[in-house]
Formats: C-alpha cells, structure tokens, sequence
C-alpha cells in the first residue's frame, strides 16, 4: 500500500507528551473534586471517624508506645488512602469504562498512560490533602507532636501507598460492572480497613484477627506510617514493604488477565 | 419516519480523484468474530477516497459500529487488513490525523464543555481554533455549562466537536445526529458538507436514511456483515427499486392518503403493486401512479391527505436489507 499520504507529523515530541500529562492530571482532579459523592465522602468519612473515635473517645491514652491519637492519625491517614485510590480509580475507572469515554480517549492520541496517571496523582492528591487535615485535627486538639521528619515521611508512605490499591482499583474496575462497582468498592474498603487495625488498632482487637492481619496490605502500610511516626513495636519495616509489594504483584497480574481478557473479547 | 423526504439538495460532485489515488482508509477482506462467537463482519471490503462523505447504513447488528471500531484500532480484525493513511490504525501518527465521535460515549458530567475541548485540542498540534469548533459545533452560550447539565442533542454537539478537535483528515461519526433536533441536524450537516469542501473524509454511519441521501457522496449498505451494494445515492435508490418491485420503471410512486377504499379493491386498480395501512393512512405503491390516482379519485369523493412521493432512500434500503435476511 503506498505510503504517500502518509505525511504524518511527529506524534509525541517530549514536551507536548508532559503538556498533555499535566492537562489530564489537572482536570482530573477538578473533576474529582466536583463530584461530590466522590470527594464529600472520602474526605469526609476519615476526618470524621478521626475525630470521633481518635480524639473525642480516646483522650491521654496510649497505644503501644505511641499517645492512641498519633497511632489513630496513622491510621485514619491509611483509611484516607485506600479510600481516595479504591474510590477514584476503581469506580471513576469503571464509570469511563461502561459510558465508552475510555474508548473515544483511546482512540485519541492521547498517550494511554496519561489516564491512569492522571487518576493516580489525583488519588494521591486526595490522599495527601486528607492527611494534613488529620495532622492538623490531631495537633490542635488530640496533642500529638509531628516533627517535620515524620510528617514528611508520612506524606511519602500515603504517596507510595497509593499504588497498591490504585492497582485494587484497576482490577475492580475491570472485574465490577459499573452500577456493582462501589458496592464492591465498599466490601474491600470497609473490611479491609477494619482487619488492618485502621479504625481500632491491632492491640484491642481479638487476637485470631490480629494474627491474620498481616494478609491485609491496609495494616502494612499502617505500620509504616507508626515506623515513621517513631514506633518500635511495629515490626520490621523490610517486612510490610514486602507485604505490600507482594498484594500490588497480584493485583497487576490479575488486572492484567483481565485486561487481555477484555481485548479479546473487544 | 412517515414523513415524505423528497430531498431534492442537489448533491455536492463528489470529487472524481485519479482511480490510483491512495484511499485514505481501508478494509481488506475483513472478518470479524467476537469471542463468543458471533460475526460481525464477513470478509468486508471497502475504501474511503480523500474528500467523500461515505455513509454506511444498514439495520441494527449489521457490524457499522464494528467496522468503525476496527478502523479506529480500537477492535482487531479475525482475519484481514486495516489500514489508515497507508499505516496501522493504532500509529500515534494516524490517531493525530483522525477524529472520532463513538455511538455511546458520554464525556465526564463534572467538566464543563470549554475544559473538554481545551483537553481534546491538547492532545493535537495543530488543533482548530477554538472558536471555530465551538460555532461549528453549534456551542456558543454553553462552553461554561457542566457536560452533566447539557440536553442530549447538545451533549451530541459537545461530541462532536471533540471529534473535530485536531482539525483531522479522516473522520469517524457513528450515528451522529441521534437526538439532535431539525434545526441542529441541518447545522451538523453544513459542517460536514463544509468538512468534505476542504478535502477531509468523513465515514458517517447512520440510521437516518434521508441524512445518508442529503450528506452522502457514497452509500454503501451493509447487512449482516456484508456489503450488500454500494454506490451514489441516486444508484442505491434504484437498486432498490429493482429490489421492491423487480422494476426500475422510474414512474414507481408511493401514494399516502386517507380513503375509504378497502386494501383488495386497491390491489386490484392498474400499476398497484402494494398497499399497507398505518393508523388511518393508507399506503400504496404504484407503477402506473396516474391511472392509480384518477381511479380512486373517482371512486372515493372522501380521499383526503393526500401525498405523492418517489420512493425514498428508506424503501430502497428496507428492500435491500430485507432481501438477504
């Protein structure tokens, strides 16, 4: 076939790629944030559980050799991110998908990555905003001291933390239909978070609950951030980073099943 | 879709390029079976020349979506070849060269329409001027209004200038007037009649047969995942005219009136070939309209409403279709 009409133009010169990266990560998140069912309930439900059953109910106790409210802000800060990542990925994901905008962005030459990335930072975004929220909730009225070091250290885990369940969210969204996909989202979040120590730390709960608590990447990030926050008994940190890498390997691997499984199907 | 459509727009020439022009899109021998098992296209043919507006008509599941898709690399063909601009329609390079509107896309509600365009236009580098895709769109007064807020016709509007957003060569509606009003089809159309003025091609897919007649320099019927003809509108409607009736006597006329004559006594009146009834209306096809007419003026002092019409594209293609099923 000839190739004469092919007078293509360069498709992806490298500054006009980071332009239209930035484009899709801006509006992502101004679409985020005016949809309120979105960004009302996932700021909303961590600042609220914080600061019912993390400074109201738990004043001058402690939990292992953290004061309760600095252990809960680890946790609420987790809450936060599984919650921005699951929501904003897996049901927003899911909604492009079953109203075919997905399919008219592929068929543009938007690069493919620049969605997911802008979904990613605008969960990460999320996850950030929620948790300097909490840290000044905590401040102000729980006493807890954060240091600059912790503080940013804790930035970084719910940055990094978002990918696990950025990665929950892609399988959800290829897996769920779209009117069952926050009802799924909803089953992981609220059990997860609960199993993993996030809503009542690790050490008040049934200890055939707390043994198992190590399958929930939810309480390894959650140790981290306690890590990070000063804790000793938190256990090894090479050890919930591996627990973590190894929950986001399953989840890309069965994403990716069902991704090909999509395109065959397509 | 009673209504007579004697559209009688002159055609715009359809640009007769040398016969060894490269065609800008192309299906070769193109089957398409999905997973479980249903064919969608069955070794389909065809060619897009630069500058025609090419409308692919046929009923519902005849595979128009899916030869849109394919040609868009969204779907791959079982067997045979793509090619857009003599590439494979998943180049970047052929994506900055095409523009799309999909048959269910629904853009994001919480955007409004001028930060849907001002996405879409980033992603090209030499996009059309903004305010030119908004006139062209028909969006002047609603660039701040919320996607989520928009009535369908002027969410069809919104698509559509996301389709035109990269001033492309090559572009795909499928079904692109669904829902819109007659003032704003007409809009759409000037448009893509102007699109075609410039040397774009346009592939249309549609179920308004009188849009195929006014737009098309081309139709080509599929039914069932194969072309079942193709060719100007001029030719399709006569093809089916050979299909209604095994007649091409160009005198065939469709009468619409409201008389008190029965179906049988019409039958039986000269060059009568058929005659249904919808509601009150009775609908008569005649070789010999004429004769028809003086007789059941004579016999009905009633008849009223009255319509004499050419057969539209709609029988042709409801002839056409109806044949293979």
């Amino acid at each position: 076939m000839s190739t004469q009409a092919l007078s293509l133009p360069n498709p992806t010169s490298p500054s006009r790629s980071l332009g239209i990266f930035l484009t899709e990560v801006r509006y992502e998140f101004v679409r985020a944030m005016r949809t309120k069912a979105y960004s009302l309930s996932v700021i909303g439900f961590p600042v609220i559980f914080y600061l019912f059953f993390g400074l109201l109910m738990n004043r001058g106790t402690h939990t292992g050799d953290l004061t309760t409210a600095t252990n809960m802000l680890a946790g609420y800060a987790v809450f936060a991110t599984i919650g921005s990542s699951l929501f904003g990925i897996g049901v927003g994901l899911s909604g492009d998908l079953s109203a075919g905008w997905l399919e008219l962005k592929r068929a543009s030459p938007m690069p493919p990555l620049a969605y997911l990335f802008a979904k990613c930072v605008t969960a990460m975004a999320f996850a950030v905003i929620i948790a300097n929220l909490l840290c000044i909730m905590g401040i102000a009225f729980g006493g807890v001291h954060m240091a600059l070091l912790p503080y940013l250290k804790m930035l970084a885990l719910v940055v990094v933390g978002s990918i696990p369940f950025a990665c929950m969210g892609l399988l959800l969204a290829l897996v769920a239909p779209f009117n069952a996909a926050p009802g799924f989202a909803n089953m992981l979040y609220l059990p997860m978070s609960f199993l993993g120590g996030l809503w009542i730390p690790i050490e008040y709960m049934p200890k055939f609950l707390a043994d198992i608590a190590f399958l929930w990447p939810t309480y390894h990030l959650k140790q981290l951030v306690l890590r990070a926050f000063g804790s000793q008994s938190a256990g090894s940190i090479s050890s919930h980073w591996l627990g973590l890498a190894i929950f986001t390997a399953i989840m890309i691997l069965c994403a990716g099943y069902f991704f090909n499984r999509r395109e065959q199907n397509s | 879709m009673m209504e007579v459509m004697e559209v009688s727009a002159t055609h715009p020439a359809a640009p007769k390029g040398p016969a060894t022009a490269a065609p800008v899109a192309s299906l070769t021998n193109v089957t398409k079976r999905y997973s479980n098992g249903v064919v969608a296209l069955d070794n389909l043919s065809l060619q897009l020349q630069p500058g025609q507006i090419v409308a692919l008509l046929g009923p519902n599941g005849a595979g128009k979506s899916t030869a849109v898709k394919l040609m868009m690399g969204l779907s791959s063909a079982t067997s045979g070849s793509v090619a857009i601009f003599g590439a494979d329609p998943r180049h970047p390079a052929a994506r900055l060269r095409t523009g799309v509107m999909l048959q269910v896309g629904r853009a994001p509600e919480m955007l409004k329409v001028r930060e849907h365009i001002t996405i879409f236009r980033g992603y090209y580098p030499n996009p059309t001027p903004y305010a030119d895709l908004i006139k062209s769109a028909g969006l002047e007064g609603l660039e701040e209004r919320m996607f989520g807020q928009l009535s369908g016709g002027q969410k069809q509007r919104v698509l559509f200038a996301l389709a035109l957003a990269g001033d492309p060569d090559l572009i795909f509606l499928d079904e692109p007037t669904v829902g819109l009003d007659i003032e704003a089809r007409r809009g759409m159309w000037a448009t893509i009649r102007s699109l075609a003025a410039r040397g774009k091609t346009v592939l249309l897919t549609t179920h308004y047969l009188e849009e195929a007649d006014a737009l098309a320099h081309r139709i080509i019927v599929i039914n069932q995942g194969k072309v079942v003809c193709e060719g100007t509108p001029a030719e399709v409607k006569s093809m089916g005219a050979a299909a209604t009736g095994g007649s091409t006597n160009s005198a065939l006329k469709i009468i619409r009136c409201v008389t008190t004559l029965t179906s049988e006594h019409l039958l039986a009146m000269p060059g009568v070939s058929s005659v249904e009834t919808e509601a009150s209306l009775t609908i008569i096809t005649s070789t010999q309209p004429e004769a028809t007419l003086r007789e059941m003026l004579a016999l009905d002092q009633n008849l009223s409403a009255l319509e004499v019409a050419s057969p539209a594209l709609e029988d042709a293609f409801l002839a056409l279709t109806a044949n293979r099923s």
